[in-house]
């Protein structure tokens, strides 16, 4: 369906000369992916936070996809882009997006939270150096994304950095000290995407501390605004794309979600936040809602 | 014991420790290019507006925001930068858990350099006296701990702490301080320095106390006591061959610091010691209170950390020799 799509905003060269391929959907099969890997990984560990992964699968998606230039065979290249999960706690999300595409072992990264495994319950980056950094107090990976961004533009390195970042974490008072200092510094390599997902761990947003006008507060800080559907794949790759065009500005691409996307009974609902321990019934109910086979459930949840 | 191990003390008053850091970080910017130093707007309090003047172009201001600031070094270090995070110990310790995951965690190779620690800051008073610092980022696992002594000593640990590879956490000070130590002083990180030899106690100190420690020396030679003197600059890694070597040699101590006596040298001393080569200790530091307005050494005196009161626990710690047994 989409054909015009570019790979990545700086290699539009290469995406030009390559042959057509269908973007979107193998974006949107990436997101499934990740979505059924997810829950066998929470499953398995018998704890995890499954409702905030499902709600950024597809933002995932979308930046391993075809935004982000990073490579499992260059992994420590010191031109790449670099992706923080600065919301930590959606790490099952996260190995499964690397796993996909080849930063890690799609079986080993199912042996989430374990004794002895590098996937731990949130990234550590010196168990999985393609984290980028450790992440799992919030606020603090969009920190080190800020200082990612303003390390390479000190060394005239020509990547970006991108932040996700939760709803609830923006009520931290370090992302605001982080989001001034990246629009003094005017950082423009600087990329944030909010899984706007309106639920944080107890309750809603607006039950716990409201955050509207959410855009008008990041364009007072002096942001370049993109406010989007993050579950519409054509929507987050064209704004990721006009994202990366912006002078002298960070951007951040605002992303409506819906918590616990995919999974029927856990949308919209808080008590998927964290702390879940999944029966094998839920996790074969939301695997078929996801669209796996009798096959791929039992290779998924049989240990 | 002889004395050829000790260094030449020399003269009295010289410069605050935070100006002999800020002139020493701007003397060695150009020998590390990837260096940036990282401010809070007190760069005029910690000594780095020289860098600034300097090498405007390796400084980084990030306002009054300490936690951004903190986990920003991490990310500086993360695409290779070398990133020295400067401000006030009380502030930074508001940063203390970015120091922890985004720097220890991560085990970047960033350093965090505290100004104005301990009653050493005068009459700012209580709330802007950190005297808990050392305990906390001590107790962070692969987080190396300075505070070195005098002028020429900050002037070679800033140059080894830009050496070292991880994490430092690095105190200095906002008073002049006393030089003690001349041209051919040496600093390494993870030992301490025997600077005044002895055999019938031994003081252990850092930072601010080295020098009152040295004068508590003096009070106890006139009493015939012969006390042994160590500059503790790195408080972690500690130096434990050295303080082993001496509890076998004297059989008591005593340590001193501008800090709690919870948590600081005093607990890192006895860690190291009482495992293999159990002592008489005894501890001089604020006794877990917090201090007040006043000249530094007023305050001092006021909270027990000058001399004579190192000179009278150096009493109590020998008179009580034997009593473990
Ligand atoms: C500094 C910090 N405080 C508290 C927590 C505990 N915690 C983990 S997730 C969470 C809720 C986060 O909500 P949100 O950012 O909206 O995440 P999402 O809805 O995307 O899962 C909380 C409070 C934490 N990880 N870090
Ligand atoms: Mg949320």
């Amino acid at each position: 369906m989409m054909t015009a799509v570019k790979l990545s905003t700086r290699d539009s060269a290469v995406a030009a000369a390559a042959p057509e391929i269908d973007l979107e959907a193998q974006i949107a099969e990436a997101a499934r992916f990740v979505r059924r890997h997810t829950i066998a990984a929470i499953y398995r560990a018998t704890s995890g936070h499954p409702g905030g992964a499902l709600s950024c699968a597809d933002l995932l998606a979308c930046l391993f996809g075809a935004e982000l230039n990073v490579w499992p065979t260059a992994a420590n290249d010191r031109f790449r882009d670099r992706f923080v999960l600065s919301k930590g706690h959606a790490c099952p999300a996260l190995y499964a997006i690397g796993a996909y595409h080849g930063f890690c072992d799609k079986a080993d990264a199912l042996n989430l939270r374990k004794l002895g495994s590098p996937f731990q319950g949130h990234p550590h980056v010196r168990d999985l150096p393609w984290v980028e950094t450790s992440t799992g107090s919030l606020g603090q990976g969009f920190s080190g994304a800020l200082g990612m961004a303003m390390g390479m533009k000190l060394q005239k390195i020509n990547a970006r950095a991108y932040a996700l970042l939760g709803d609830g974490e923006l009520q931290e008072g370090e992302v605001w000290e982080a989001a001034m200092c990246a629009a003094h510094h005017k950082l423009d390599n600087l990329c944030a995407i909010i899984d706007y997902n309106k639920l944080q761990s107890d309750a809603t947003n607006d039950a716990i501390m409201r955050l509207e006008p959410l855009a008008d507060k990041w364009r007072a800080f002096g942001w370049t605004v993109f406010e989007i559907d993050g579950h519409n794949i054509p929507e987050i790759l064209s704004t990721l794309h006009l994202a990366a065009s912006t002078h002298e500005r960070p951007s951040v691409l605002i992303a409506h979600t819906v918590k616990g996307k995919g999974v029927p009974y856990m949308e919209g609902s808080p008590a998927w936040h964290g702390s879940v321990k999944l029966t094998r019934e839920q996790s074969v109910d939301a695997l078929v809602a996801l669209g796996a086979d009798q096959h791929e459930i039992k290779e998924l949840l049989d240990v | 014991m002889s004395d050829n191990n000790a260094p030449a003390l020399i003269g009295t008053s010289g410069d605050s420790l935070r100006e002999a850091f800020g002139k020493a970080l701007t003397n060695l910017a150009d020998e590390f290019p990837k260096l940036v130093v990282l401010d809070a707007d007190v760069a005029g309090g910690t000594g780095v507006h020289h860098f600034r003047k300097a090498h405007p172009e390796k400084f980084i201001q990030f306002g009054i925001a300490e936690q951004n600031m903190v986990a920003a070094a991490g990310g500086l270090a993360a695409v290779g930068m070398l990133p020295v995070v400067t401000g006030f110990a009380v502030f930074l310790s508001r940063a203390f858990e970015q120091t922890r995951l985004s720097i220890a965690y991560c085990r970047r190779n960033a350093k965090i350099v505290a100004s104005h620690p301990g009653l050493d800051v005068g009459p700012d008073g209580g709330s802007a006296q950190a005297l808990e610092d050392i305990a906390a980022f001590r107790a962070i696992p692969g987080m190396t701990v300075i505070s070195p002594a005098d002028p020429k000593e900050m002037e070679l640990a800033t140059r080894a702490m830009l050496e070292f590879e991880g994490p430092v956490y690095m105190r200095t000070g906002r008073s002049a301080a006393k030089r003690l130590f001349g041209d051919d002083h040496k600093f390494e990180i993870g030992k301490g320095q025997i600077v005044r030899d002895g055999s019938d106690v031994t003081l252990v100190a850092c930072g601010v106390e080295v020098a009152r420690a040295l004068e508590a020396a003096e009070l106890l030679e006139t009493d015939g006591i012969d006390a042994r003197v160590v500059n503790m600059a790195t408080i972690k890694p500690i130096d434990a061959k050295l303080l082993k070597q001496c509890a076998a040699e004297t059989g008591c101590m005593v340590t001193a610091e501008d800090h709690n006596i919870h948590g600081g040298l005093g607990s890192a001393v006895a860690e190291a010691v009482t495992q293999t080569h159990p002592c008489p200790i005894e501890f001089v530091g604020l006794n877990d209170t917090f201090g007040s307005s006043g000249e530094p050494d007023e305050l001092a005196a006021h909270y027990g950390i000058t001399a004579p009161f190192i000179a009278e626990a150096a009493r109590r710690a020998i008179a009580r020799k034997g009593s473990l047994q």
